[in-house]
């Protein structure tokens, strides 16, 4: 089984057996990956209770839970790495939970669709409705997107806040592309940060 | 009382009278109980199905709930109804018995061949009806230890339970971490509220209420007191249900008559209506198998059980430092132990960094929901006992 590939761009920077937080973690595919590929001890937390049970059934250890309200609940540095992978765009407070990743977790890996890519620009520039598009396939009025954000936009966050970015890898489609004009050409981002 | 005299071996394994069904055993103990009493000897009723690896790594501890039984998945003698939770635990099922030595204990203070009110108090020769020491669930988890010991397993591969079943797996985790591996907490709570404490000092006070009751010693006429029992009964099996499964069960549908096949209102006090009617059978049912002094006491014990207290406070340090991995369920129709008690369950695990699974299920049947069919409940009980394997 394939990861999807900003997931395995985590998954092959992890450091081998250290304690992650995979926050959001779906069905357990990453969380699982790095238990058999790298022995991580590794712990989940998901909104979705079919997802739980997935995981859980797959022998994961997963919490079900809400990346706005639960993660006040872990303790600090508690694990090696806190990871959010798809999910930041889908919180209530993605400043709060940010922080919350980089108190809970030594480092924290992010990864998001980047709303200003070209793609979705002219879409919105030429169409004028909002842009449905392979990273964001749902309408307007159904999507859990809740809180859009660009690249530049999420590199404006940290800075103000003081993060250090460890690492960022960007993709187009399932290449990796450059970090120069990523705003405007990557779909999708993955930071690795710090406090 | 031994009841080991009827004790058969049906479990297709070895010689060994300590395994199979219908077991009991008289510990010499003593045990010492929470309260300071030093309770010798111990009865123990139990079952057990499977067979233990030579290793002793597969032994599974049941726990049942209030008035559950050591009966888990093999007929109960009184009424003959086939084992509580026949779904779960069996051969091919997710506590599969072809792999995993299952154990059942009957609960210390019960009615089902464990020491309680019921049974003899040996300085008297009589029973022990209301002197009989308050037990608390730790008591019934020690009570549980010494049968292990008798048994020979050393260490659980899980201890499963619900509902109180799931305080005793809690407790057990608590109180010898180094013997359980993994833990399984369904539909439970780590302490009673308010709630749950004042639905059960209805129930008791209905016991005492009846003047059959009389302070407890009625066994020698054989003549107890099943009116309040009854009550009690029908009380708590409200809290058992969920409002919206009520109302789609029975809704304010009238009971049919022989004139009257829909039903009429009789202008009366009969059971007019299909849940009073289900509600006495419910009450009446429950005497014929039950104990009233062990209703009070297994109440009691389920009332005093705070396993923050235990713990200066703090839940958390319950589990400090242990390696138990734990799996917590609840269902989102339960007001008898709602998700936000499982949840103050897995904040307190997250927060002593122990592995724990959390996962809130969906069902109409409120909190009997973890008896009932339940394929969800199912594959995380399976998945989650299988990667404990590795």
């Amino acid at each position: 089984m394939s990861l999807r590939p900003d997931l395995a761009i985590i998954a092959a920077n992890v450091a081998a057996g250290s304690r992650v937080l995979d926050v959001g973690c779906g069905d357990g595919a990453l969380m699982a990956a790095l238990r058999d590929t790298r022995q991580v001890d590794a712990r989940g937390l998901e909104l979705d209770a079919g997802d739980v049970a997935e995981a859980v059934g797959r022998g994961l250890s997963v919490v079900q839970g809400d990346a706005d309200t639960d993660l006040a609940d872990y303790p600090d540095n508690s694990f090696d790495y806190a990871i959010l992978s798809q999910t930041l765009q889908t919180t209530r407070h993605p400043d709060v939970v940010l922080e919350n990743l980089l108190r809970i977790g030594k480092h924290a890996f992010v990864s998001f669709p980047n709303f200003a890519h070209w793609r979705v620009r002219a879409s919105l520039l030429f169409g004028g409705r909002m842009p449905v598009t392979r990273l964001l396939p749902v309408a307007w009025y159904a999507t859990p997107n809740i809180h859009h954000v660009t690249v530049d936009d999420f590199r404006a966050l940290v800075a103000e806040r003081g993060i250090t970015i460890e690492g960022s890898w960007f993709l187009s489609g399932d290449q990796r592309c450059g970090s120069a004009m990523a705003n405007l050409f990557a779909e999708h981002a993955v930071f690795l940060l710090r406090r | 009382m031994n009841r080991g005299a009827c004790a058969r071996n049906d479990a297709g394994m070895s010689d060994d009278p300590r395994y199979g069904t219908g077991r009991s055993v008289t510990l010499p103990g003593p045990l010492r109980l929470d309260g300071g009493v030093l309770l010798s000897p111990v009865d123990i009723g139990y079952e057990t199905y499977g067979k233990l690896a030579p290793d002793g790594g597969n032994a599974i501890l049941v726990c049942h709930a209030l008035t559950g039984d050591q009966h888990v998945a093999s007929e109960h003698p009184r009424t003959g109804k086939p084992g509580w939770w026949t779904r779960m635990v069996g051969p091919g099922k997710p506590i599969d018995t072809d792999r995993y030595f299952v154990i059942c204990s009957n609960v210390l203070g019960s009615c089902l061949g464990s020491s309680g009110p019921a049974t003899i108090n040996p300085a008297t020769g009589k029973p022990w009806g209301m002197s009989f020491p308050v037990i608390t669930i730790r008591d019934m988890v020690r009570a549980q230890a010494m049968l292990l010991d008798h048994l020979g397993v050393e260490k659980l591969f899980a201890v499963v339970g619900g509902s109180m079943g799931g305080m005793q797996a809690l407790s057990w985790a608590a109180t010898f971490p180094e013997r359980v591996a993994s833990a399984v907490v369904i539909a439970s709570a780590a302490r009673h509220s308010a709630q749950n404490i004042a639905f059960h000092e209805v129930g008791r006070q209905a016991v005492m209420a009846d003047p059959k009751w009389r302070g407890g010693d009625y066994y020698e006429d054989n003549d107890p007191p099943v009116a309040g029992l009854a009550v009690a009964r029908m009380a708590a099996h409200i809290t058992y249900l969920s409002e919206a499964g009520l109302t789609a069960k029975f809704g304010r549908k009238l009971q049919s008559r022989p004139e009257k096949p829909d039903g009429a209102k009789t202008f009366g006090f009969d059971a007019d209506f299909q849940v009073e009617s289900y509600l006495r059978h419910q009450g009446l049912a429950f005497v014929d198998r039950f104990d009233a002094n062990s209703y009070l006491y297994i109440t009691r014990a389920l009332d005093y059980f705070d396993l923050a207290e235990e713990h200066g406070g703090l839940l958390a340090n319950a589990f400090k430092g242990k390696d138990t991995r734990f799996c917590v369920v609840s269902f989102d129709t339960d007001w008898l132990y709602p998700t936000s008690e499982s949840r103050s369950v897995v904040h307190a695990l997250n927060a002593a960094g122990a592995r724990a699974s959390f996962v809130e299920l969906k069902s109409p049947f409120g909190h009997d929901a973890f008896l009932l069919e339940s394929p969800e409940l199912d594959r995380v009980v399976r998945g989650f006992l299988e990667a404990g394997k590795a």
